[in-house]
């Protein structure tokens, strides 16, 4: 401290002795310095005053009661900068535990891609925010089905993560059961009932592919209708299926259909991240998008998802405003 | 993105006006003051939803709040002034199943199976 105020005297004498920009600049640059050592500004102005006396040793008692006066008043400057800065570091630490906790959700939610010959499958699921509202998830477990789930929890953020861990788990234990779509949806909906609060829910459609009969049977819960593409008519068909959100009501039951998947066909499903356009109406939004898969039918089921994504972003001016989530089936 | 609600009780019924958007930032506001609605056995809500111009999943997260703390009370809950926009969502997540819902006659809800 005593270094700090023999500079900072010498400083003010050479402006007081002549009043350059340079002498302000280096004055400037001095405080600063003192800044970064969390010096407070009652401190600077004690150190000011016993400069002022040094220098000039005649000055009158009133001046010097005015900056004792000013020091008492900038204590309280003084605190609510300090303040100012605790919370500041508050905050920092918030930010590093949320990214551990978003890292945490992407590595609990990992889903690997099926590999099998049966289906050409794409996926791509783009967050808004830190933690996705949408999950994917993929079961796999022989040859002779390939199943998904796609699911988009309402709520934000850290509570709809945790939602989302609970329907991760629910599907992890069903997976042993081989599960046909309307008996997933109504253990699911058991599940997220009885454990979460009333405003909170989940959409979900559930598609299982028969590799060997070439059937696709699905039911949803909520969820947007998915897309069927049939190669033969080209023309797109939606998979609509009747069904109650997850978690609203306890005992719903849910209906599942079949469509047969030929060569050149493919399913689209999505989340409504992709289907929302804000400001425009729901049937363009459809139309869009049919379209834009008739272009993109002859790319790789990844690369229609990634396409797809890349063509809405553009044409909502990148003001997505939802997590985007697009799984294909493609025969 | 703003929201407005205003709320007239004649007797026994509440009838609530909602004007704007609602979403992820205006839905609190939509849900403090529907929570301090006090709603009791035999009372009848009537929102009317038809100067809503957008609303995403959200909403319906404090629609389904209400219908749930409605029917526990045996009250009666119900939406009127539904665009077609608004009823195509109640449509898909099966709420319209479940709740009382009244469309704006002016414009039809159109689900089809099929499109081109």
């Amino acid at each position: 401290m005593k270094e700090l105020q023999a500079q900072y005297k010498r400083i003010l004498a050479d402006y007081v002795e002549s009043q350059t920009e340079r002498n302000l600049y280096i004055g400037q640059n001095f405080i600063r310095q003192l800044i970064q050592k969390s010096v407070t500004p009652e401190e600077i102005i004690n150190i000011h005053k016993s400069s002022m006396e040094e220098i000039y040793p005649e000055i009158p008692p009133a001046v010097s009661h005015g900056y004792d006066f000013l020091i008492e008043v900038m204590v309280h400057f003084g605190l609510t900068l300090r303040e100012h800065q605790s919370l500041l570091e508050h905050q920092e630490e918030l930010r590093i535990e949320m990214n551990v906790a978003a890292k945490i959700q992407n590595m609990l939610l990992q889903t690997e891609m099926p590999k099998t010959n049966a289906l050409d499958i794409g996926h791509i699921s783009i967050p808004i925010r830190k933690m996705n509202g949408d999950y994917v998830h993929f079961l796999h477990n022989d040859e002779d089905y390939v199943s998904v789930g796609v699911i988009d929890v309402v709520g934000k953020g850290v509570p709809a993560a945790l939602c989302m861990s609970m329907v991760k788990y629910g599907l992890d234990t069903l997976e042993y059961t081989n599960g046909e779509p309307s008996y997933v949806l109504e253990v699911l909906n058991r599940i997220i009932e009885r454990s979460v609060d009333d405003s909170m829910f989940v959409s979900m459609f559930f598609g299982r592919f028969d590799c060997a009969r070439n059937i696709f049977t699905y039911g949803s819960a909520g969820h947007e209708p998915a897309l069927h593409y049939k190669a033969s008519e080209g023309k797109f068909h939606m998979l609509e299926s009747k069904g109650l959100l997850l978690g609203v009501m306890p005992d719903v039951r849910y209906s599942q259909h079949e469509v047969e998947l030929e060569e050149g066909d493919f399913i689209v499903m999505m989340t409504d991240g992709v289907t929302e356009f804000r400001n425009q109406s729901e049937l363009d939004s459809r139309k869009v998008i049919e379209a834009l898969l008739l272009q993109l039918k002859d790319l790789s089921a990844q690369e229609m998802c990634e396409q797809m994504y890349q063509e809405l972003k553009k044409l909502q001016e990148l003001a997505l405003d939802d997590d985007f989530t697009v799984v294909i089936f493609k025969k | 993105m703003n929201i407005n609600v205003q709320f007239r009780q004649n007797e026994n019924i509440i009838r609530g006006f909602v004007e704007g958007e609602i979403d992820t930032y205006t839905a609190p506001v939509l849900r403090e003051e529907l929570d301090n609605l006090r709603i009791t056995k035999g009372v009848s809500v009537e929102l009317d939803l038809s100067k809503v111009s957008y609303m995403d999943s959200t909403g319906l997260g404090i629609f389904v709040a209400l219908y749930k703390r409605a029917t526990r009370e045996e009250a009666e809950f119900k939406l009127v002034g539904l665009t077609s926009r608004l009823a195509r969502l109640f449509e898909i997540t099966g709420l319209s199943e479940l709740m009382d819902l009244e469309v704006d006659t002016d414009t039809k809800v159109e689900i089809g199976n099929e499109s081109v």
